[in-house]
């Protein structure tokens, strides 16, 4: 992987709720560097959700700072709109817009946002589609789509804003089973362009074979991070050796 | 048989005593005429009013725990208060009595009378359609919301593009039936001396002295109106039901 230019800075990142009586997030510090996919695991409940909706500020911290580019996004003045043009998120309930058609999903944003024409924003929407195998279904709406098929289409929305880091937050566990595989297969596909990507995931295959780190949340704190092979192969704590006991 | 006759003869005299002569059935015809200006007229300021007020209890309710302090927070606060006041003196007064106040009082300075009727109720409407669409709004999923933000569109454009698209699409039947009330509502128009439909026939009822041919005429048009537009409404239920979703 390429590039160690630093993307995304967290700096002792809290998330509390009921006044600090609940500490979804207990002061994470992590940085995510371009080209990077860093996949958080953990036990439910271990607040790996809350931090990636923190990244763009879908949650809002209680404490601590996150820098994108170099910008404290935290800050009351800066314009959260403007940078979050710049991250894309996939829901784990896909979140496409039902009352619109699949292309038209996907050019709102750049037309509205970016000021693209709609010649120009159905052109890199068409190359998207082609890419997922779905260029023939963009005239259909949501509801007429698999749950794979809308994930697909969801990943690609994002992607139409041309975006410089990907928020995956669960993005296959409302799958069934035999949808899984194709969704995997455009984020690896992803990967493999050098997408900068923070992946939520319970797909530890994926995270085993795709990520560059892997961040262990438990408790609202990172237990342990590193390569795949260090957190799989050579687990530390013991907290991380019962997780992957019951998931592997 | 020969009861049957007269009878029959009364009937047809009436008739052409209320309607025909002196061409009295344009009464009821341009009253018709006032009374549909009127209503669309007053529902589209009622939608209008009802979106605006809609999403300001719908911000307030769904973001002002976690808002940051400071002006914007303020402001909403602000709005919000002046929304339930106008929802509670609306809903709590009759719309007659706010007719009135509207012709008499607030705009005593305008005689037209058609304006002032369609102002106040598209105002009266507005305050039950903003609790229609506040439904419509709080019953999409946080999911649409977080989608448009995640994109980039602030609070304003994720509503306008994502949220109020589908709520309208979800409330539409219950709109559609606002105007069936807003229909027979505005037969009090006449307390401001608009000549609507149900003028038309009193006014009628006055020139003749025969009150039953021009009350059950104008009863008979209206319950026509409303059979017709709630078979629309049905009709546009069961579209949309069937429809993407």
């Amino acid at each position: 992987m390429s590039g160690n230019e630093s993307l995304i800075r967290v700096e002792n990142l809290q998330k509390h709720y009921n006044k600090g009586a609940i500490k979804a997030l207990d002061g994470i510090n992590t940085e995510i560097k371009k080209g990077e996919v860093v996949v958080v695991i953990g036990p439910s409940g271990s607040g790996k959700s809350t931090f990636l909706r923190c990244l763009n500020l879908l949650e809002v911290p209680t404490g601590g700072h996150i820098y994108f580019d170099g910008v404290d996004i935290t800050d009351v003045k800066s314009d959260i709109n403007i940078h979050r043009q710049r991250m894309g998120m996939v829901f784990q309930h896909f979140n496409l817009f039902p009352h619109m058609t699949i292309l038209k999903n996907m050019i709102i944003a750049p037309m509205k946002l970016q000021g693209k024409s709609e010649a120009e924003a159905t052109e890199l929407a068409m190359k998207l589609l082609r890419r997922v195998g779905l260029e023939d279904r963009a005239n259909a709406y949501p509801s007429q789509l698999s749950g794979g098929q809308k994930q697909r289409i969801a990943i690609v929305r994002a992607l139409c804003m041309q975006p410089e880091v990907m928020l995956f937050d669960e993005p296959t566990s409302a799958l069934d089973p035999e949808m899984v595989g194709e969704v995997l297969e455009v984020m690896k596909q992803l990967a493999e362009e050098n997408m900068t990507m923070v992946v939520v995931t319970h797909e530890m295959g994926f995270a085993r074979e795709v990520a560059t780190r892997v961040m262990f949340m438990a408790d609202g704190r990172q237990v342990e991070e590193g390569t795949p092979e260090e957190i799989f192969t050579n687990p530390k704590s013991e907290r991380l050796q019962t997780f992957l006991a019951k998931v592997l | 048989m020969e009861g049957i006759q007269t009878w029959w003869e009364g009937i047809q005299q009436q008739f052409y005593i209320n309607f025909i002569q002196d061409d009295r059935w344009k009464y009821l015809w341009n009253g018709l005429g006032v009374t549909l200006q009127l209503t669309f007229c007053a529902v589209l300021i009622g939608i209008v009013l009802g979106v605006i007020l809609a999403m300001i209890r719908s911000t307030y309710d769904k973001n002002y725990q976690e808002m940051r302090p400071g002006f914007g927070r303020f402001m909403l606060k602000i709005l919000n208060i002046i929304a339930k006041i106008y929802l509670t003196v609306i809903r709590g007064t009759p719309v007659v009595v706010q007719l009135m106040i509207m012709y008499y009082i607030i705009l005593a300075s305008s005689n037209n009378k058609l304006l002032v009727g369609m102002i106040a109720f598209g105002v009266n409407s507005g305050a039950y359609v903003a609790e229609i669409v506040r439904s419509g709004i709080m019953s999409i999923d946080p999911g649409q919301f977080e989608a448009g933000r995640s994109l980039g569109f602030n609070y304003v454009q994720t509503m306008r593009y994502v949220i109020i698209p589908q709520a309208l699409k979800n409330v539409l039947p219950a709109l559609a039936n606002e105007f069936i009330v807003l229909l027979k509502e505005t037969s009090v128009a006449g307390y401001i001396a608009m000549q609507d439909l149900t003028k038309g026939g009193d006014i009628i009822r006055g020139v003749t002295y025969s009150p039953f041919m021009p009350l059950i005429g104008v009863a008979l048009i209206y319950l026509v109106m409303v059979m017709f537009f709630t078979f629309l409404v049905n009709k546009l239920e069961r579209r949309l039901r069937n429809s993407e979703r």
